[in-house]
């Protein structure tokens, strides 16, 4: 099948780690973002802070398909350490761009690849006498070059470095400088625009391109946490230093200066979680961000919070394992380690995001549903929606929303009360009352135990009582189902005896997959997970359809056990789409996977 | 040994300022061997938190897991309590202390709970200078899994089964004064008249208040051989000073004679008094202390009392600027920037 090359193709740069090309690039992307054209960028990064291969991957989609693709159409490769293999993953009829200071080796050569050569060193060295701006300028020069050849607009560009050097004037001029010979090299040596290219439209709306950490950091500013405990960790670092910027820009007292937040690194994941149910305990609004290693780390907590009933907010930023795995690259991995983490029977609300927009409206959404459950929220984010800028509708906030402080009584309500019991159930939804430290001089206190207790708080190890309140902690759950996201239907009715289900980041690709399918006359229906406990409507979607696709990547399709696990839905209906290569899942893959199983027969690579 | 506390107290028994009676401080009924040095602690922190009177909901007791951290039961039963888990108390204390810089944190600790599982979590509460009071019941051995050394376990003191520990030992009271402590002070378990007062002196310091206590298991350690018997530590111990603390409020009297001892003088007014300070001691000298901690282990000694103390020390939230009213009492109005502001985040995303 042919398709539109305007406005639809994959760029991917080549880069060596630290050489300052992560601003060069996303000036590419963010270019085509204001050109009004579909765009996802993705950043392919060793584990490393200079020196080994980085990669860029610029995907243009004016059907506004968001997901990775495989192939790539125009190769900027800026890294003799890997070209060989960029020479490579170039698709036949592409581009490749390198520096033509030096010739390119023979073996370089293939015969069905377009060779653009740019003399960047020879300029740079010619116009710039600072090592370091030899070295910077040049990737600028490059997508100078880039611009000429795919029809960006200069003034695009150059707004962005304007926005981009606000309060830094003096260095707008020598970025345009590199930008304009890299255009001009183009103009003088080759024919432009390319076949390959770009043309402006107005499909990007009021959406913003950010990422998932940033918008988990901001969520947790507008959800009134105030209390942050963590540990660095890839890739969810970035939680955390977005929250204090913005919670410096945002919180900070104006007669006092001082910060009505606080921040602490901890010195470890088990230190992190530790001062965050700490501070629930006490009261506070308070969460951690971590990936899988430190989700280890803190089963032990979690187990204490769940049997404790202390409400915690923790926001997973899952990476490919398992032990130290892949620490950059992406993977769905920690389901079932967060679904039912720490020893005894535990079973804990997870969220999966799917956009910015939702890491916001989740992440604040999840201090609420904390107090009211009184349990621990882990927020499965990945590195894939974490680190990488995704084209998101806006986040909005309605000032009339009021925090949900959940059932927490105060001194006036002690003293209405006979006799308090912390995990009495009270209302028969198995969410007990609780009391924050310091309430009142002699009502209302209890000691909080990782022990066996009764319903007033005292250490019991009679069994009878034990299994009650193991027994209320599941009506808590139940409770749970009704209160967390509810899925995301895509049709009203049933249309197929098939279904996709999905969550996360496997959303972009799953919808660019049910289209592809289309085409080829496949329907699907389709559900999007956004929460566990599963409630009603995943448990009918599953009964009302023969097979179910479950999409999901990791290895071993732990959603589809836990789906087989807390429904009881039939092993032989739900069919495992996986994806566990540490990139984010392609439509391609889904695909072919599906037809495998529907119509053997197909071939179904869209792409290549 | 009773199981059931008579509600019966004598009706002339002191009040406190507050109007209360030690039986507002007292907890439940302690499930702790009949002699164990950890009730005679409790005994104390109670003691201590009545004379001076602190409301009793106005104190957090955190612990760990283990002997020792039974106790935060026993004691202070108006007071919000938390057993968390093995060795990770000091990082609930510091969420908990950050959420609300109001209240009182008592951190309740033993050997196995701080020198093994819980160092890491020890040593980052030092530094951080947590405003907290943290207690040590060191016995030097495991008593909830029947009497194991522990890390705080003298080399070549003797087990109840006979056998000899070939370890060093940890010393928690040298280890805190190396990383910075404001406050280290060492006592026994046995020594009413030294560890109450040193109690209210911790309990007044404003940052990282550590006090380790020998606290002899009558149950698996006080047995001939054991450097953490009741009958050793006795022979042993060599007070650094005696001890007085005098609250702000209270006026001094003539107790002490003009000159003679040290007085020192806390951040809000209140003294702490050291009579028959020992030769080469001064309380705001760590290297003095930590010397005389060394040169006490070298002659088998116990050295106990106020060691060191830096009485303006300020707290972890002094350094990172959070502010001076409770962050759990915050509203909505004061953490929520609003729509407004939302819209221009969004805008510098376009």
């Amino acid at each position: 099948m042919r398709e539109s090359k305007v406005n639809n193709f994959v760029v991917r740069f080549a880069n060596v780690n630290g050489t300052g090309s992560a601003s060069a690039n996303y000036l590419f992307a963010k270019a085509v973002f204001r050109m009004g054209v579909p765009v996802t960028p993705k950043n392919i990064f060793p584990s490393n802070i200079q020196g080994l291969p980085t990669w860029y991957e610029v995907r243009v989609s004016e059907k506004g398909y968001l997901g990775r693709r495989e192939g790539v159409d125009i190769m900027v490769c800026m890294n003799p350490q890997s070209m060989p293999d960029d020479v490579k993953s170039v698709k036949s009829g592409g581009y490749f761009l390198y520096d033509s200071t030096k010739r390119l080796h023979p073996e370089l050569i293939r015969d069905d690849v377009n060779y653009i050569g740019v003399p960047l060193m020879e300029i740079c060295n010619r116009e710039y006498t600072d090592p370091r701006q030899r070295q910077l300028f040049k990737n600028v020069m490059y997508i100078g070059a880039l611009s000429t050849l795919l029809g960006i607009e200069f003034e695009v560009l150059q707004q962005l470095l304007d926005d981009q050097f606000q309060g830094k004037e003096k260095l707008v001029a020598p970025n345009v400088k590199a930008l304009k010979l890299g255009a001009q090299y183009i103009l003088d040596n080759y024919t432009y625009p390319l076949d390959i290219h770009l043309k402006r439209r107005n499909l990007i709306g009021d959406k913003i391109m950010i990422d998932g950490n940033a918008a988990c950091g901001l969520g947790a500013v507008y959800g009134g946490a105030t209390v942050v405990a963590w540990y660095p960790i890839t890739p969810s670092t970035s939680v955390v230093e977005a929250f204090e910027k913005y919670a410096k820009k945002m919180r900070v007292d104006k007669e006092t200066g001082k910060n009505n937040f606080a921040i602490v690194q901890a010195e470890d994941e088990l230190a992190a979680i530790g001062m965050v149910i700490g501070a629930n305990w006490n009261g506070a609004r308070s969460f951690t961000a971590t990936s899988g290693p430190g989700l280890s780390l803190m089963n032990e907590f979690l187990g204490l919070a769940y049997f404790a009933e202390i409400p915690t907010v923790l926001i997973d930023v899952q990476r490919t394992g398992p032990s130290t795995g892949m620490p950059t690259r992406t993977q769905q991995s920690d389901i079932t380690l967060a679904a039912y983490a720490s020893h005894g029977d535990t079973k804990h609300v997870l969220l999966f995001p799917a956009t910015p927009k939702e890491c916001f409206d989740m992440t604040a959404g999840a201090f609420d549903l904390a107090e009211l459950l009184q349990t621990p929220i882990i927020m499965m984010s990945d590195l894939d929606l974490g680190m990488n800028d995704h084209l998101s509708q806006p986040f909005e906030w309605d000032n009339k929303r009021k925090y949900n402080r959940g059932k927490v009584l105060n001194a006036a309500q002690l003293e209405e009360i006979p006799h308090f019991g912390r995990y009495l159930d009270v209302d028969g939804d198995g969410i007990p009352y609780r009391t924050i430290p310091g309430t009142h001089p002699t009502k209302g206190s209890f000691f909080t135990r990782g022990t066996s207790r009764d319903e007033y708080a005292a250490y019991t190890e009679d069994g009878t009582v034990y299994a009650h309140n193991m027994e209320r902690l599941l009506k808590k759950w139940d409770t749970a189902k009704t209160k967390v996201p509810a899925p995301h239907l895509y049709q009203k009715e049933n249309k197929s005896p098939y279904g996709l289900l999905f969550f996360g980041t496997s959303t972009y690709s799953a919808e660019e997959a049910i289209d592809i399918m289309a085409q080829e006359s496949i329907a699907l229906d389709a559900i999007r997970l956004k929460a566990f406990p599963f409630n009603k409507t995943v448990e009918d979607f599953i009964n009302s359809h023969e097979k179910v696709f479950v999409i999901e990547q990791n290895r071993d399709a732990q959603m589809r056990s836990l789906l087989i696990n807390e429904l009881d839905a039939s092993p032989q209906k739900l069919i495992s789409v996986l994806n566990y290569d540490g990139l984010p899942i392609t439509a391609d893959t889904i695909t072919t996977q599906i037809c495998k199983n529907l119509a053997p027969a197909k071939t179904l690579i869209y792409h290549q | 040994m009773t199981y059931i506390r008579s509600q019966f107290r004598h009706p002339g028994l002191p009040v406190n300022e507050l109007g209360y009676t030690t039986k507002e401080y007292e907890g439940a009924i302690s499930t702790l061997c009949a002699g164990c040095g950890h009730d005679s602690i409790s005994g104390c922190i109670i003691q201590a938190c009545f004379e001076m009177s602190v409301a009793p909901h106005r104190i957090a007791k955190l612990s760990g897991i283990g002997c020792s951290s039974k106790t935060p039961t026993y004691f202070l039963g108006n007071s919000h309590g938390f057993n968390s888990v093995h060795g990770r108390m000091p990082s609930v204390a510091t969420g908990a202390n950050m959420a609300n810089r109001d209240l009182i944190y008592m951190g309740v600790s033993g050997d196995g709970d701080t020198a093994s599982i819980g160092m890491g979590q020890f040593v980052h509460v030092i530094r951080r200078n947590l405003n907290m009071v943290y207690i040590v019941m060191n016995n030097g051995c495991y008593g909830l899994t029947k009497g194991q050394d522990s890390a705080t376990a003298d080399e070549g003191s003797k087990s109840k089964k006979g056998s000899v520990n070939p370890f060093q030992p940890i010393d928690l009271a040298g280890m805190a004064l190396e990383l910075g402590a404001t406050f280290v002070a060492q006592s026994f378990s046995g020594d009413k008249e030294q560890l109450v007062p040193l109690i209210k002196a911790a309990i007044d310091h404003p940052g990282f208040a550590f006090i380790n206590v020998i606290s002899p298991c009558v149950t698996f350690n006080n047995n001939p051989g054991s450097t953490k018997a009741y009958d050793y530590v006795r022979e042993h111990i060599e007070a650094s000073a005696t001890i007085d603390f005098v609250p702000a409020k209270t006026e001094i009297t003539t107790k002490y004679a003009h000159g003679t001892g040290t007085d020192i003088e806390m951040h809000d007014g209140s003294h702490i008094h050291l009579e028959k300070l020992a030769a080469g001691l001064n309380p705001y000298d760590r290297l003095a202390a930590m010397n005389a901690l060394q040169n006490a282990r070298n002659n088998d000694e116990i050295l106990t009392g106020l060691l060191y103390i830096e009485p303006e020390s300020t707290d972890l939230h002094h350094t990172i600027q959070s502010s001076d009213r409770a962050l759990n009492s915050l509203g909505q109005e004061e953490l929520c920037p609003g729509a407004e502001a939302l819209a221009g985040v969004n805008e510098k995303f376009r």
